[in-house]
């Protein structure tokens, strides 16, 4: 898909564990169930967005797992005690099993929510994901104009995805929309947050953009400036009020501008379980990225030896794998020292504090990016699209 | 991960209805789970979980005792007199009444 997923890297609008709940995941020696799992079908997509999370070597991940392969997988995580099941990619309507994997999923009990584009979700398929047992629909948005909603996906979709947003409204989904906000489009989020209201969404995500992947490689044209966000901001709490009671906004915070890092994907191997479309399982889209660790794929290992004996899943679980100025933080349970593929991004270590943090060794990074923003320093590289010819230029070399 | 809570920030209580500072009874109310609200229990936390888009709100005993005897059907003066049965208590107008309007503020149900 086009946009964030539910979870970090772009945070996901309502973490699990709520307020009169007992937070989710114990943080103790032996960590929690797998409450989320999210299911990343498959890396096709028909847009190419500049933004996307989704690896940049996905041309290298081509082999997707079977339609019995992800049933396995879904059994496996019910198992474990997983509740939440998104179905995600990549464009998840493009796999022609996603009808059949949406019934297994609410069959086993999951609540079961697809994460899509829209682009390919006919009235007709969206009555048989009714028919599925599907709970819940995330549709992204990526501007409320159509000449900016197109030039940011590369294609020609801005009427399409408003005609499935009509439709989904009219057979009463429940619709959260999510819309990526970064310097091109942020200037509109007034206009962005009425077009989610007249679509009927009942909770729109602001997804601030945050760097990573296809951001990561465009981030000089994405970055916003300090001004532009303290004034999405006042615009986006204007429109809170207005609309209290008909539609929720959450303006994913910033990180790189807020100085503060986030408690990425609430925790490490805490409750979030992704696999991605070849099958490797992950704490998060993107740990793949970090050297020396193993992650396991669904085909090697059973889903309960991976979440709870993998390396991968172990490695950065808890404070204990911390170093300076982590370990004598008093904010290090807060944000368990912010995100690993942001330190090993900015600080080229992934044990290192995250570079957004005011009191990072390497803070000096994440200012300079912001300084050149607010500086309107122009971008030294052209604006790449996610494609599959830029995925294999970029990860040449790499191997996979 | 960063995120807003379960419920909308200005969560309370409703306003009080009568003039002596006594809230008003919902006896008669037949509250239901909102939409898009799932309610079921849950083996591995052995616990009842409220599910909605993409998020969990794993209940105390108590909340899930009321949020059990929900069902879209039932006023909440027989869901207490079924709770005060079941507990051979008394008296829990009060407290269930605190909590549904809780849940209500939060968006969980409506009535």
């Amino acid at each position: 898909m086009s946009g964030p997923s539910a979870g970090p890297p772009q945070a996901g609008p309502h973490p699990l564990g709520g307020s009169t709940g007992v937070p989710a995941g114990r943080g103790a020696d032996i960590p929690g169930p797998p409450l989320w799992l999210l299911a990343e079908l498959t890396y096709r997509c028909p847009l190419h967005c500049v933004f996307c999370y989704n690896p940049t070597d996905f041309a290298r991940h081509e082999q997707e797992l079977s339609t019995a392969e992800w049933v396995d997988v879904l059994r496996q995580g019910r198992a474990l005690g997983a509740v939440q099941c998104g179905f995600s990619g990549g464009e998840p309507l493009l796999r022609d099993d996603l009808e059949e994997l949406v019934a297994e999923a609410h069959r086993l009990g999951y609540y079961t929510n697809l994460l899509t584009s829209g682009v390919g979700l006919t009235p007709a398929r969206a009555e048989a994901f009714r028919r599925a047992g599907l709970d819940h629909i995330q549709l992204s948005f990526q501007d409320s104009t159509r000449e900016l909603n197109d030039f940011l996906s590369h294609t020609k979709t801005f009427a399409l995805k408003q005609r499935v947003g009509d439709m989904l409204r009219d057979q009463g989904w429940p619709m959260v929309m999510n819309v990526v906000i970064h310097r091109l489009n942020i200037d509109h989020i007034g206009r962005i947050i009425e077009m989610a209201h007249e679509l009927g969404a009942e909770y729109l995500e602001l997804a601030n953009t945050q760097y990573y992947s296809w951001a990561e490689v465009n981030r000089p044209h994405l970055i916003p400036t300090t001004e532009q966000l303290q004034r999405a901001e006042a615009i986006t709490n204007t429109w809170r009020e207005k609309l209290a009671g008909q539609m929720r906004l959450f303006f994913v915070a910033p990180d790189y501008h807020e100085g503060r890092p986030k408690k990425c994907m609430n925790g490490w191997g805490n409750v979030f379980l992704t696999i991605t479309p070849d099958g490797a399982a992950l704490p998060c889209h993107t740990a793949r990225m970090l050297p020396g660790l193993a992650f396991p794929t669904v085909r090697e290992m059973d889903l309960k030896t991976i979440w709870y004996d993998s390396d991968g899943f172990n490695r950065f679980r808890g404070t204990g794998w911390m170093q300076e100025p982590c370990v004598s933080c008093d904010e290090k349970e807060k944000d368990l020292g912010g995100c690993r593929c942001q330190a090993y991004m900015l600080a080229g270590d992934a044990t290192a504090a995250d570079p957004v943090c005011s009191k990072a060794p390497a803070h000096g990074v994440v200012r300079a990016a912001v300084e050149a923003a607010d500086r309107g320093d122009a971008p030294a590289q052209p604006i790449v699209f996610r494609d599959r010819a830029s995925s294999l230029r970029l990860s040449c070399g790499r191997g996979g | 991960m960063s995120g807003p809570s379960a419920g909308p920030p200005q969560a309370g209580p409703h306003p009080l209805g009568g003039s002596a500072g006594v809230p008003a009874g919902r006896g008669a109310d037949i509250p239901k789970l909102a939409h898009g609200f799932r309610f079921q229990w849950e083996e591995a936390q052995q616990a009842h979980v409220l599910l909605y888009p993409e998020g969990m709100v794993k209940l105390n005993q108590s909340a899930g005792e009321i949020l059990k005897r929900v069902d879209g059907q039932t006023p909440v003066d027989e869901i207490v007199a079924s709770l005060e049965a079941a507990f051979h208590a008394q008296g829990l107008g009060p407290d269930v009444e605190a909590f549904l309007n809780m849940a209500e503020d939060k968006g969980w149900i409506t009535s």
